[in-house]
């Protein structure tokens, strides 16, 4: 199966180009780690999330927040302020909690929240707005925006494994104990939430304006500053490559080979876990939930835990993504591509296990890729026989859209002929 | 004497890889009432859903009027005159009493108001309720809409599973003699009973079935009368 | 003081949009309820289908505009409305045919049924963006406005103007009519009741000699005629997008859940709740409370409770809190 996949890497290296074909090979080695937190939701537990956008879209907050040139003039101007309201925020919703779980149901109960949430809602307001104000004032055509640490990229990773983390968390305490279509609403609501926030919330990340110029993670290079270095060019010549060739080759090979370590390790990981008693247990709990609890496990709790890890992974991926883009683009998170296609990965792969994320990602993210870039091409010669003309020049401008077409059927497919995937659970 | 209006004639067979039916017969003539009883598990109920043709037999087979029916799916046999309760689940809740016996007659392609006239006839209470949903209604009530629902393809047999399953004592004696008055219409009831005393008395035809075959058989009188029946499963 | 402003300007910015959007949602979700009361699953494909189903009604507006047909005074899009829903039905009931029946047969959990809807949801989406493409259209024709904010101030001497959109009383006339059928339907035609009584209790209508897959043929054409009438007013008022339109799944699928998934009635209150909400919490009240208010009170900021681009959030949130406090929703549902 991998003999195949790595095949067709190959045959776009040679028929296309290597460069594309690295490139490719890297979104598939990311769409794997995401793939592979997925299944610890669906295949090891069951979950249905549809909030895995969310996950990736917070690890990509990560990498600015730590990673970002800092702001130190915007911060100054409104980030303690800044920092009071989200702690307010949060105070609030916490004794929202625990008022509800001290007060028994009723009128009373019901007021009480009401008037809580309610002032606290507008002095939380009160406390952020000015703040916000203030930071987004500063020099708002290149910053406006509280700013970064500053700290390397690769520090941002965990992070952005954390702020997924925390948010499951959130989410988990509200929404697991909820029916299986109901957490799969929930969840996909959840994460256009957190994207609506990270459009809008200019002072976080700049929203829609974009942040850039966010820091390699080590040890990658960039183009440039190799090209510039005689001895890369020397030794680039001695191979016969050009510099500009060279040095996006190499880079590429950095990151895969960053990429493909963390991917390793979460796989040994994976493994280790789905095959200890903790990933009996979860498989034991998604097949029968029923007995499990009769047998005395706490089904929501396990559920939340591995609902964290999950959505952590895919967070770890995320910022991963963001530092090798060098820039956080909102609008670039879709549903269909950071929810629904890593979805696919998995059940095509195989639910349940993690070589089959891993394999579902590497050829559904080349599947993704490359019906994008051959797809045009491809329709040209379909429509060779047409008259240059409108429809023409609709079909060939449309063809990127037939990749959807195609992974909805590659999706029913696999589900009606091989409900297990391509690499069944043992 | 002729072969009875339906029997189900030694029925082997089950829902899965292992048999619950071992040659089990199950037979009611016209206008009769047969009941049959025995201990949990006996497969009571599925030997009454093997005549209704909802699990596959491997053995023996299903005649009615002297049809060969083994082959029909249930729907069909509702078409051939066989109407059925089923123990749980027999109405639709959230419709009104009137809309469940319209659904009942849902086959009917001719007029179903003389149908609807005598089953409020026979159930009063039912035409008094008859805008109120069937789910709002008491235990009994709900059982009289299940017969009554099952009534409206004007069955030849109809067949009960435990209609009288939760209801209190009273009701269950109304329920009952509904029962005679139904079978006095001419219809053949084939029921399955917990409550075996009660319902030996007003069978003119009784199965006792053990571990999914015939342990005895007889008039309603004659097993009550027969002593081992007596003291395995009615109690001394 | 000044009441009547007030009242204006409430009703233009809050109550009129609020009832147009309500009427596209409860459309929506009475689609999406119906299809969950009767085949046990949430569609994840449905925006999609509203998406796939407007375009057609778009392609055939433009068609009839080009041959010379149009509406008059009405959008011409209702007279392509019939035809983008017969297409889309025709295409339903083949996906049904092909993908969904296989799984019903095999009794499959709902959560594949889910799954598998987001296999259709990716190839509706495809076919959506490679035949009209992913940008946003507009096919909106005949009389724009019913009554225009200038001809209001003229008439009424009043500072503040009240707008009528053609596209809303349409939306609101559409939306009662389709609602009446519907329920006409269900209460009092036979065919309606089989398919209530298929979904209170599908064995015993099975029993009764009901036709499993006429229902399940006749819900999805009904859901699908709603979704098409829904995306094509929601269209008409606002603007074809076909990324908007797969968005609206979540405050359809809120409405539908407030309200109790499964029970169309619920469906109707849910997409009003949830559509009220949104315009409550997104509207920026300054104006209408700078009417009420002394001079010296007037408030300095907009009083915006969330901003627009947070009313994914509304819907959400309320979902949320209905799913915890009476999770069968408002209208018992399942």
């Amino acid at each position: 199966m991998f003999a195949g996949v790595a095949l067709l890497f190959v045959a776009t290296g040679v028929f296309q180009s290597w460069n594309l074909s690295l490139q490719i090979l890297i979104i598939g080695v990311l769409s794997s780690i995401m793939a592979l937190g997925v299944n610890m939701q669906w295949g090891y537990a069951g979950l249905f999330s549809t909030g895995i956008m969310g996950s990736v879209a917070l690890g990509g907050l990560a990498v600015v927040l730590v990673s970002g040139q800092p702001v130190p003039e915007g911060w100054a101007a409104g980030g303690p302020r800044l920092l009071i309201a989200l702690a307010f925020g949060v105070l609030v919703i916490a004794a929202a909690v625990y008022l509800y779980n001290r007060l028994a149901a009723g009128t009373a109960r019901r007021t009480a929240m009401i008037l809580l949430l309610g002032a606290g809602f507008f002095a939380y307001r009160a406390i952020l707005d000015p703040a916000v104000t203030a930071i987004e004032a500063f020099n708002p055509a290149t910053a406006g925006n509280i700013g970064g640490l500053g700290l390397p990229s690769i520090v941002a990773w965990p992070v952005g494994a954390l702020f997924a983390a925390a948010a499951a968390w959130a989410i988990g305490k509200v929404a697991l104990g909820l029916r299986s279509d109901y957490l799969a609403i929930a969840t996909l609501g959840i994460a256009e939430i957190i994207l609506a926030v990270m459009k809008n919330e200019d002072w976080l990340a700049r929203g829609v304006k974009n942040i850039i110029d966010l820091p390699r993670p080590w040890p990658v290079p960039y183009e440039v500053d190799l090209q510039a270095d005689p001895a890369f060019v020397a030794q680039a010549a001695n191979w016969g490559f050009t510099s500009v060739e060279a040095s996006t080759i190499l880079v590429k090979l950095l990151y895969l080979a960053v990429f493909g370590a963390v991917l390793l390790v979460l796989i040994f990981f994976s493994e280790r876990a789905l095959n200890s008693p903790w990933g009996r247990m979860m498989r034991a709990i998604r097949d029968n939930e029923v007995s499990s609890a009769a047998m005395g496990k706490n089904i929501k709790s396990r559920h939340l835990q591995v609902f964290i890890i999950g959505s952590a992974v895919v967070g770890l991926a995320g910022a991963m993504l963001t530092s090798m883009e060098g820039q956080l683009t909102p609008s670039n998170y879709t549903p269909l591509r950071f929810t629904f296609l890593i979805w696919v990965m998995v059940i095509v792969g195989g639910s349940g296990n993690n070589w089959g994320a891993v394999l579902g990602g590497l050829l559904l993210g080349w599947l993704w890729l490359i019906v994008e870039n051959a797809g045009p091409v491809a329709m040209g010669y379909l429509t060779m026989p047409l008259p240059d003309g409108v429809l023409k020049a609709h079909l060939i401008e449309a063809a990127p859209h037939l990749r959807l077409i195609t992974l909805g059927a590659v999706l029913l497919l696999v589900l009606r002929f091989s409900p297990k995937g391509l690499l069944p659970e043992k | 004497m002729g072969e009875p209006f339906l029997i189900g004639d030694a029925m082997t067979g089950g829902y899965g890889a292992s048999d619950i039916l071992h040659g089990c017969t199950i037979a009611v003539e016209k206008g009769e009432i047969a009941v049959i009883v025995g201990p949990n598990g006996a497969g009571k109920s599925t030997a009454m859903k093997a005549v209704f043709g909802m699990l596959n037999l491997r053995g023996g087979s299903v005649r009615l009027g002297g049809e060969d029916i083994s082959k029909l799916s249930p729907q069909a046999r509702v078409r051939k005159g066989m109407g059925f309760v089923p123990q749980t689940s027999n109405i639709f809740t959230t419709m009104t009493v009137e809309e469940n016996l319209e659904m009942g007659a849902f086959i009917r392609t001719d007029e179903i108001a003389d149908t609807m006239a005598q089953v409020y006839d026979l159930f009063p209470i039912l035409k008094q309720k008859r805008h109120q949903a069937a789910g709002e209604l008491s235990g009994g009530q709900r059982q009289q809409v299940a017969v009554g629902r099952a009534l409206m393809t004007q069955p030849q047999v109809l067949m009960l599973d435990e209609p009288t399953a939760g209801v209190s004592p009273i009701v269950m004696d109304e329920l009952f003699d509904r029962i005679i008055e139904v079978a006095r219409t001419g219809i053949s009831i084939l029921m399955v009973e917990q409550n075996a005393r009660q319902a030996l008395e007003i069978a003119d035809k009784g199965y006792v079935l053990v571990q999914g075959a015939n342990r005895f058989t007889g008039t309603g009188a004659e097993l009550l009368a027969n002593p081992d029946v007596r003291r395995s499963f009615l109690g001394g | 003081m000044d009441i009547l402003n007030a009242l204006v300007a409430f009703l233009n910015f809050v109550f009129i949009p609020g009832l147009a959007y309500g009427s596209q949602l409860a459309l929506g979700a009475l689609a999406l309820t119906l299809v969950y009361a009767v085949l046990r699953f949430s569609n994840f494909a449905h925006g999609d289908t509203m998406a796939f189903g407007t375009m057609w009604v778009i392609l055939i507006t433009w068609a009839l505009q080009s041959a010379g047909i149009t509406g008059g005074v009405l959008p011409t899009a209702l007279i392509a409305l019939p035809f983008g829903i017969a297409i889309t039905c025709a295409f339903v009931l083949a996906t049904d045919r092909a993908v969904y029946r296989f799984y019903r047969t095999q009794k499959a959990a709902p959560i594949i049924l889910v799954i598998v809807s987001t296999g259709i949801m990716f190839v509706m989406n495809g076919l959506t963006r490679v035949i009209i493409g992913p940008a946003e259209q507009d096919f909106a024709d005949g009389a724009r406005m019913i009554l225009a904010p200038n001809d209001f101030k003229a008439w009424s001497g009043l500072a503040e103007g009240l707008a009528l959109k053609q596209t809303t009383l349409i939306t609101v006339i559409v939306a009662a009519i389709c609602v009446a059928a519907l329920f006409w339907f269900l209460q009092s035609t036979r065919t309606g009741k089989s398919m209530r009584a298929y979904s209170d209790n599908e064995d015993l209508a099975l029993l009764s000699g009901i036709n499993p897959e006429r229902v399940v043929a006749i819900t999805w054409i009904i859901a699908t005629a709603l979704a098409v009438i829904a995306g094509t007013l929601y269209g008409l008022d606002k603007s074809y997008r076909p990324f908007i339109y797969f968005q609206l799944l979540l405050p359809m699928a809120a409405a539908a859940v407030v309200g109790g998934l499964g029970s169309p009635l619920g469906a109707i209150a849910g997409g009003f709740i949830i559509a009220f909400s949104e315009v409550f919490v997104t509207y920026a009240w300054k104006k209408i409370v700078t009417y009420l208010v002394s001079a010296d009170m007037a408030p300095d900021r907009l009083l915006q409770l969330l901003s627009t681009d947070y009313k994914f959030a509304v819907s959400f949130a309320i979902l949320i809190l209905v799913l915890l406090v009476m999770p069968t929703g408002i209208f018992k549902g399942k």
